[in-house]
């Protein structure tokens, strides 16, 4: 199992998004977050004040994913992601020592291999 | 003081021409609420900047061309920089007061057009646009129907801009889209609004002003300013109550979103009939407007057209319904001058519609030569890294909701200083 960490322009998020689901990868967490990679600082002026700002809103995506998966999951992000311009972000893989599902104390592999919930379609209209 | 100016109507007309200018920055935020976050300032700037842009192209010349005695299709120069016009009496109020509140409708009539192309305009040419425009397009319209020109004339109702300001605004803001192009993550993301509570804020203080809009269009503190004061208090209500009945047979929801439309749109529908109909006419005219503008809503998002915040539908739809309605509704024992079809003056609404199809013909082209002309010199819209990050940061160095986490201060001598108060000099 690895755990794929993804920073990212916030305005390619949904490109990501779509690009993962495209490539059948299920599960993920998102967080707003800021940092720096080397792009050139922008200068923001509020009446007298002026500054210089380091921080770039970013999006980071947390994936955990059984080995296999790693490949397609890097792609996908790798393709929609990418500008060509500095600031585009990075993918961090890392090793993982224990998995568990919480709702079902399943451990490891099957913890991280999605389970296709079976639902009626009357009743996902009604989760909405 | 001139003996024919009346204390009465200079107080009722220095209150509306403030309820007007403030109908700009509350059009502004009912604006930028449906925009992403990113956009903020910019949507925001879109309807301020036309306050100085518009503002004094208006006393400079446009109130001239618009209200000056000249031809048929355009005033003359005579009030030109705000010349010969003075403290003596324009009706019952001083003149200087009058154009004063004239530019109000100027400005918010430019800053209309903006909800077509936020997210994606060029702030620059967006200034340039909104001052040639107010000059080019509105003023001489607004000559047409109030400033004694062919409209005038011709017998045209339009209490308070239905086809000035409302089809005019949104007539342009489709015409400007097929410039501007569509938002780069149009019709593949989904953009969703960043602040529904300032959109109802702005549709309050948007009602608030249209007080000052329709009951001011009076021009004096008498009959006529009362009904059209009680009619913009009625069609809106009616508006807002059909269209949350449309709202709850679609989804069995009745959206916020959807209750700030449909105020926007029943205040533009009785715009143009405001002093001219019953009380229960304009409740039946703003019910009736509510459905034409729902349903073209509903169409305008399924098509390619990336009118961003439907300026169409509710502005130029509403207009129309609004200024066809006030030739049927009109009514001689309200307004003391003409019948509409309904009251046995049929001839009312054909020539409710040359007004409407002038309105939209005159606005069509000459937003399409100005645009034109524009485009030939300077490139409109925002590369797709400038949308990419935003357009407050990228048009406006500034941002809406800055956290200030990673930001240095630049000393006024250059360099910068670390919280030991040791000194760097910046290359």
């Amino acid at each position: 199992m690895k755990l794929v960490l993804a920073i990212v322009r916030p305005e390619k998020v949904n490109a990501v998004l779509e690009a993962l689901y495209r490539a059948e990868v299920q599960g993920l967490t998102m967080s707003h977050v800021s940092g720096h990679g080397g792009e050139i600082e922008r200068i923001e002026t509020y009446r007298g004040t002026t500054l210089k700002v380091e921080m770039n809103d970013k999006v980071r995506l947390e994936i955990g994913v059984s080995d296999h998966f790693v490949e397609p999951t890097v792609r996908a992000i790798l393709g929609a992601a990418s500008t060509g311009e500095v600031g585009d972000g990075k993918i961090f893989v890392l090793p993982v020592e224990k998995v568990y599902r919480i709702r079902t104390g399943e451990e490891d592999e099957a913890a991280v291999t999605p389970v296709a919930v079976k639902k009626e379609p009357a009743e996902e209209v009604a989760a909405y | 003081m001139d003996p024919k100016i009346n204390p009465a109507d200079t107080t009722w007309m220095l209150v509306s021409t403030a309820l007007v200018l403030m109908m700009t920055p509350a059009l502004g935020f009912f604006y930028a609420g449906m925009v992403r976050s990113k956009n903020t300032l910019n949507t925001l700037m879109m309807s301020f900047a036309p306050l100085a842009f518009v503002g004094l192209a208006w006393a400079f010349l446009g109130y001239s061309l618009a209200y000056a005695p000249g031809g048929r299709l355009i005033g003359g120069l005579r009030f030109a920089l705000l010349d010969n016009v003075g403290l003596t009496a324009q009706g019952s109020i001083p003149h200087i007061l009058f154009a004063a509140y004239q530019g109000t409708f100027a400005i918010i009539t430019a800053a209309l057009i903006s909800g077509a192309i936020v997210e994606r305009m060029r702030f620059g040419p967006y200034l340039a646009f909104v001052t040639l425009w107010s000059i080019l397009v509105y003023a001489p319209l607004a000559h047409w129907v109030w400033g004694g020109g062919w409209l005038a004339s011709l017998g045209a109702l339009d209490f308070a801009g239905g086809t000035v300001v409302h089809i005019n605004a949104a007539v342009a803001a489709l015409v400007i889209v097929l410039f501007v192009g569509a938002r780069k993550d149009y019709g593949h993301q989904a953009i969703i609004p960043q602040n529904v509570p300032f959109t109802l804020l702005g549709t309050g203080l948007l009602w608030l002003g249209w007080f000052g809009f329709n009951a001011g269009s009076a021009l004096a503190a008498n009959t006529s300013a009362a009904l059209a004061f009680v009619n913009t208090m009625l069609a809106p209500m009616g508006t807002l109550f059909v269209w949350t009945i449309l709202d709850l047979r679609r989804n069995n929801k009745a959206t916020a979103v959807g209750a700030a439309t449909a105020i926007v749109v029943g205040l533009v529908a009785v715009t143009p009939a405001a002093g001219f109909v019953s009380p229960l006419s304009a409740i039946i005219l703003g019910c009736i407007a509510a459905v034409p503008s729902y349903y073209a809503l509903l169409f305008r998002a399924r098509t390619r057209l990336d009118d961003s915040l439907d300026v169409l539908s509710a502005h130029g739809v509403g207009g129309i319904v609004g200024a066809l309605l006030t030739g049927i509704l009109a009514e001689k024992k309200w307004n003391g001058a003409v019948n509409g079809a309904l009251f046995g003056n049929p001839k009312q609404l054909g020539i409710q519609m040359v007004a409407v199809i002038a309105t939209i013909a005159f606005s069509a082209v000459m937003t399409f030569a100005i645009l034109k002309a524009m485009t030939l010199v300077v490139g409109v819209r925002a590369s797709v890294r400038e949308q990419g990050i935003g357009l407050d940061i990228s048009q406006h160095g500034e941002e809406a909701y800055s956290r200030g986490e990673g930001a240095i201060l630049i000393l006024p001598e250059g360099g910068t200083v670390d919280e030991a108060g040791a000194r760097y000099r910046t290359a």
